[in-house]
């Protein structure tokens, strides 16, 4: 498995309304790894990970998931999904929501009091999810992403709202989960939120501008912080 | 289709709406009410026979097209149906799912209506009541269906309640509720007799003026078939992919 790559892009190029989004992208995402995505606002994040999670039409090139085409049928229960909006029921509770999930997956009965630990909402199980903050409703919409046994998560800003604490906790459960050979695909605006990845990829204007080691991406921008980095790559001043 | 997945959407529509009292009171009280408010306008017994099983026919249907593609809509828009679309629910598990839910509303608000309008505001029925509630159960039907599939092309809320001028109105107009149907010029005549609600009119007439329960049986095997249709139209507009 060392060698295998979950996700694997080869000239992907991504068209949404008249734009080209994503130009001639190829990457690989190895798996049993915690992979961040980074990159400005704009940059073809999300759409990126639509196009693993198979819900984005793709104009051309290749785009493999776990070995196979990324939107095919047998993989819709091993990929999670977690959207930037947090795609969760608001009039229904937390439980309702898993619950709901929990079925639609084919996951076991239990899953959903095990997630509800995972992401920290054992308190909140009976609220209804609209009347919770941003970061426990963005904590439901990474609980259902976490149900079942997906092999390849896909989260996008799971981490968007939450204080320092909850944050740190999340990240060891992402850690756990890929020591238990999960393949994580995180994206994040967090800089401090890079060094905790095994690689990184940055995405600017829909190009692939790095895909290094935490400790690569310092060496290569001369800098002594991700976030120097990010802004030294961002600002274009390394090709 | 898989029967686990629609139960467990029809199950969790249904939740939805308990958590919304306000909505199930209203769907389940206003038909009663307005045609209640018809039977008073009327003040006449006999007149209100005559227009009574029309009324039955379009206000759920009204309401049930609204409600369905409001929710729909929301779906869409709020992105748990692009993250439905990446896990095995299929798409007819989603909008059966969707039909039987509130198709099961619908049950309990014709019995409603119907029972209204037949015991408390003495519409005569010649045939027997309870067809009369099949035929408002199709109707709702068709109301849902017909709002699950209008959803797809409404971008936002606003754009959606155009949709009922567009989509109901015509239909009532051609349906021969201001207008007999034999009394419209030929051209409308022949386009009334494809539309789904003229259909709807029909069974209602049917099944509360004549005792001929097999043409009320006629009318709404068109219905459904109707409903049919658009369910099968609704599922193509669920796209797993989009741009
Ligand atoms: N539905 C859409 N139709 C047309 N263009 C879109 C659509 N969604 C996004 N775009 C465009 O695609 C580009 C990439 O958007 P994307 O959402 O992938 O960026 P992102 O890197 O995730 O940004 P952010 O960090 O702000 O979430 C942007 O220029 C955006 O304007
Ligand atoms: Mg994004």
């Amino acid at each position: 498995m060392v060698n295998a790559l979950a996700v694997e892009a080869r000239g992907l190029t991504v068209v949404r309304g008249r734009r080209e989004v994503l130009h001639d992208l190829s990457l690989g995402v190895p798996a049993g790894s915690v992979v961040g995505l980074l990159g400005p606002s704009g940059s073809g994040k999300t759409t990126l990970m639509r196009s693993v999670a198979g819900s984005q039409r793709i104009r051309s090139g290749t785009l493999r998931v776990l070995g196979l085409t990324a939107g095919s049928r047998s993989l819709r229960a091993r990929v999670g999904y977690a959207t930037q909006a947090g795609s969760v029921y608001d009039d229904l509770t937390v439980e309702q929501n898993l619950r709901y999930f929990a079925r639609v997956l084919g996951a076991p009965a239990g899953d959903p009091s095990r997630v509800l630990a995972e992401v920290d909402l054992e308190d909140h199980a009976n609220r209804m999810v609209g009347r919770l903050s941003g970061g426990q409703r963005s904590r439901v919409s990474l609980g259902v992403a976490l149900l079942g046994t997906p092999e390849l998560l896909v989260l996008d800003e799971p981490t968007v709202g939450l204080d320092p604490v909850l944050r740190a906790d999340l990240w060891s459960l992402f850690r756990r989960l890929a020591d238990r050979g999960v393949t994580l695909l995180v994206s994040s605006h967090v800089m401090d939120e890079a060094r905790r990845c095994d690689r990184i990829l940055i995405l600017r204007e829909g190009a692939l501008l790095a895909d290094e080691t935490p400790e690569g991406l310092l060496a290569l921008t001369g800098t002594e912080d991700a976030e120097d980095a990010f802004l030294a790559l961002a600002g274009g001043k390394v090709a | 289709m898989n029967p686990r997945l629609t139960a467990a959407t029809t199950r969790r529509v249904l939740e939805q709406i308990r958590h919304d009292p306000r909505t199930v009171g209203l769907l389940l009280v206003v038909p009663s009410l307005l045609i209640g408010l018809m039977a008073w306008i009327f003040n006449d017994g006999r007149l209100f026979s005559a227009v009574g099983p029309d009324l039955l026919g379009l206000f759920p249907f009204i309401i049930m097209f609204l409600i369905t593609s409001i929710t729909t809509l929301r779906e869409r828009r709020s992105g748990t149906l692009e993250r439905l679309m990446t896990t095995p629910l299929g798409r007819f598990d989603f909008i059966v799912g969707y039909a039987i839910a509130f198709g099961l509303l619908a049950v309990v608000q014709s019995l409603i209506a119907v029972g209204f309008a037949v015991w408390v505001c003495g519409l005569s029925v010649q045939g027997n009541a309870w067809l009369l509630v099949l035929v408002a159960v199709a109707n709702a039907l068709l109301g849902t269906t017909l709002g699950l599939f209008a959803s797809a092309f409404a971008a936002t809320e606003f754009q959606v309640v155009q949709f009922m001028p567009l989509l109901v109105f015509p239909q009532a107009l051609l349906g021969g509720i201001f207008v007999p149907r034999d009394r419209m010029p030929d051209v409308l005549r022949a386009i009334s007799d494809w539309l789904p609600l003229t259909h709807a009119i029909e069974a209602f007439q049917h099944a509360a003026g004549t005792t001929d329960s097999g043409s009320v049986l006629r009318e709404v095997a068109v219905v459904l078939a109707w409903a049919v249709a658009f369910t099968a139209l609704g599922s193509v507009t669920l796209r797993r992919r989009t741009a």
